[in-house]
């Protein structure tokens, strides 16, 4: 399977005010935006931009107050019973008291697999992260890559099409980064999941993604979608192609464009 | 082992005081004897005997020591009525005594822990006991427990309740309040990430509670109980005063009414090695505990 047509996620006139003690905060206006599945999406932009807003709206972590929006053909809230999704946060939030084998199995627990189904998946996502070798250290023995990795391999453990990042690797420095991309490319092209990836980084956005969505503050919203034309299989030197700068190009403009100084 | 040296300076410089103390403490006594029996009395001879007199005003630290050995041991072992003549324990002794406390201790430590858990899940749990059940609990223990525990104690023996059972909801009435306090900060303890990933995953109440909050809770679950172990002997001594059917707040006050200061003094030391191996009893556990769940390294 590559990208087909059907709809993973698709979201018309989304808006979402939160009330604050400040007056209303327009955090997202009219949002547009259909994802197919197996895409890999960025969603990009300054601070306020309604990234992260928008990816929780789609975990059914936000409520929105106007607007539809599907996930996988249904409402956000019977997608998530429906485990349509593997969310990864910015921390990895592994629990300090449990292995990491035991961190990977905790989703397992909770959503009722049997004790030999539970290990057989905890094998398989950890040996896809490469982090074989480590079931049975705790979280504080392992390097924060290897940590992000390991949360990676508990929203993975339960086999979701969706898997959506929220600045996964945000705490991390960039040759850690750059390898953690470049692995997370090769799990994507693996297991064929449709990506939904907050981000910051624009050489990031662009090397991850088939799509770049481009975002703005105040109120947040799309103000660009860069469909990429850079191919499937990706070496870290694609970064160096002229293509490649010319999306980065791109991106940047629309950041600009959408930035208001003030 | 490397704090060994300082706690044992810190030890000797307090006995070494304390020694200090007793002279002036016990002196006036002696010179009274003195001048009665038209006696003049060296300083040597006067410090020696202030160290050794049958009913101090402060008991030299080897006289209580002295005490505490021959009210255990001893009794026990060569009293008419120890352990190893009649097969019970002596009610002379301050094993029986301490024996009585303790046991009151532990039913009162158990009742308040369960009690501060229970309320602490309430709280967390329910918003109308968010709102309301901890200032009840603050207020609670604002009431000096000594005026509070004749009452309780009288109120449960007219429904004839009596014995262990008064004492140990005296001692449960002050060591539920540490354990609220502590378990409501441990229960939320989880941040709103942590919360967020167990909604992602669908997980239930009891789920959350017991996968999320309870682990997260223990590192507070045992600083609380530490406290509350220490405040449910108290509470039980307290409880022991108006019964006076044995216990160390007994020996406690019967040697202050028969003006028995090394009684009290052995007591009262006797309280405090109770409530020290008590308290290092929860610290061993918590070490077992939390190393075994990996939040000790």
């Amino acid at each position: 399977m590559t990208v087909t047509d059907a709809p993973a996620i698709e979201a018309r006139n989304l808006n979402l005010v939160f009330e604050t003690s400040d007056g209303p905060v327009h955090a997202l206006q009219d949002v547009d935006l259909t994802i197919r599945k197996g895409e890999f999406v960025s969603f990009i932009g300054p601070s306020g931009c309604g990234k992260t807003t928008f990816l929780r709206v789609i975990a059914d972590l936000e409520q929105p107050s106007a607007g539809t929006i599907t996930v996988n053909g249904m409402s956000p809230t019977d997608a998530r019973r429906a485990r349509a999704y593997g969310y990864v946060f910015q921390a990895a939030g592994l629990y300090p008291w449990r292995t990491i084998e035991g961190n990977v199995k905790l989703p397992l627990e909770i959503m009722g697999y049997s004790r030999a189904e539970r290990a057989e998946r905890a094998r398989r996502v950890l040996e896809l992260v490469e982090l074989t070798g480590f079931e049975k250290k705790f979280p504080w023995q392992l390097s924060g890559g290897m940590q992000q990795r390991a949360s990676i391999a508990r929203a993975l453990s339960f086999d979701a099409d969706i898997l959506l990042m929220d600045e996964p690797f945000g705490a991390l420095d960039e040759i850690v980064r750059d390898r953690l991309n470049e692995e997370l490319l090769k799990l994507w092209a693996r297991t064929e999941k449709t990506i939904g990836f907050v981000t910051h980084s624009i050489p990031e956005a662009v090397y991850l993604s088939t799509k770049i969505v481009v975002m703005s503050p105040r109120p947040g919203r799309i103000t660009d979608v860069i469909e990429s034309p850079l191919p499937r299989e990706r070496p870290l030197d694609i970064r160096d192609s002229r293509e490649f700068i010319e999306i980065a190009h791109r991106v940047r403009e629309g950041l600009r464009a959408g930035h208001v100084d003030d | 082992m490397r704090n060994v040296v300082p706690v044992l300076t810190v030890v000797a410089v307090l006995i070494l005081g304390w020694y200090v103390a007793v002279v002036p403490m016990n002196a006036q006594w002696e010179r009274d004897q003195a001048a009665r029996a038209g006696t003049d009395l060296a300083f040597s001879e006067l410090v020696a005997r202030t160290m050794t007199q049958s009913r101090p005003r402060l008991p030299a630290p080897h006289q209580v020591v002295e005490e505490l050995w021959n009210s255990t041991w001893v009794e026990e072992r060569h009293g008419r009525r120890g352990l190893w003549n009649t097969g019970t324990l002596s009610t002379r002794s301050l094993v029986y005594h301490g024996w009585v406390t303790l046991s009151a201790t532990m039913l009162g430590f158990v009742i308040g822990t369960g009690l501060g858990v229970m309320l602490a899940v309430g709280i967390v749990y329910n918003r109308a006991m968010d709102a309301s059940v901890m200032p009840w609990a603050i207020a609670s223990q604002t009431i000096p427990i000594i005026a509070l525990a004749p009452m309780i104690i009288v109120v449960l023996n007219s429904v004839g309740i009596t014995g262990l059972i008064p004492k140990s909801i005296i001692a449960a009435y002050l060591s539920f309040f540490p354990v609220v306090v502590g378990m409501v900060k441990g229960l939320r303890a989880p941040d709103a990430m942590q919360l967020d990933q167990m909604k992602t995953w669908s997980a239930g109440n009891l789920q959350t509670f017991l996968k999320l909050r309870l682990p997260s809770s223990m590192p507070y679950f045992f600083a609380s109980m530490k406290i509350g172990i220490a405040a449910a002997l108290v509470g039980t001594i307290v409880g022991e005063l108006p019964v006076q059917q044995g216990g160390l707040g007994v020996r406690l006050l019967s040697g202050s009414y028969y003006g028995q200061t090394v009684q009290i003094w052995a007591a009262l030391f006797g309280a405090a090695i109770l409530a020290a191996t008590l308290v290092g009893i929860i610290g061993a556990i918590q070490r077992a505990t939390l190393k075994r769940m990996g939040l000790a390294q």
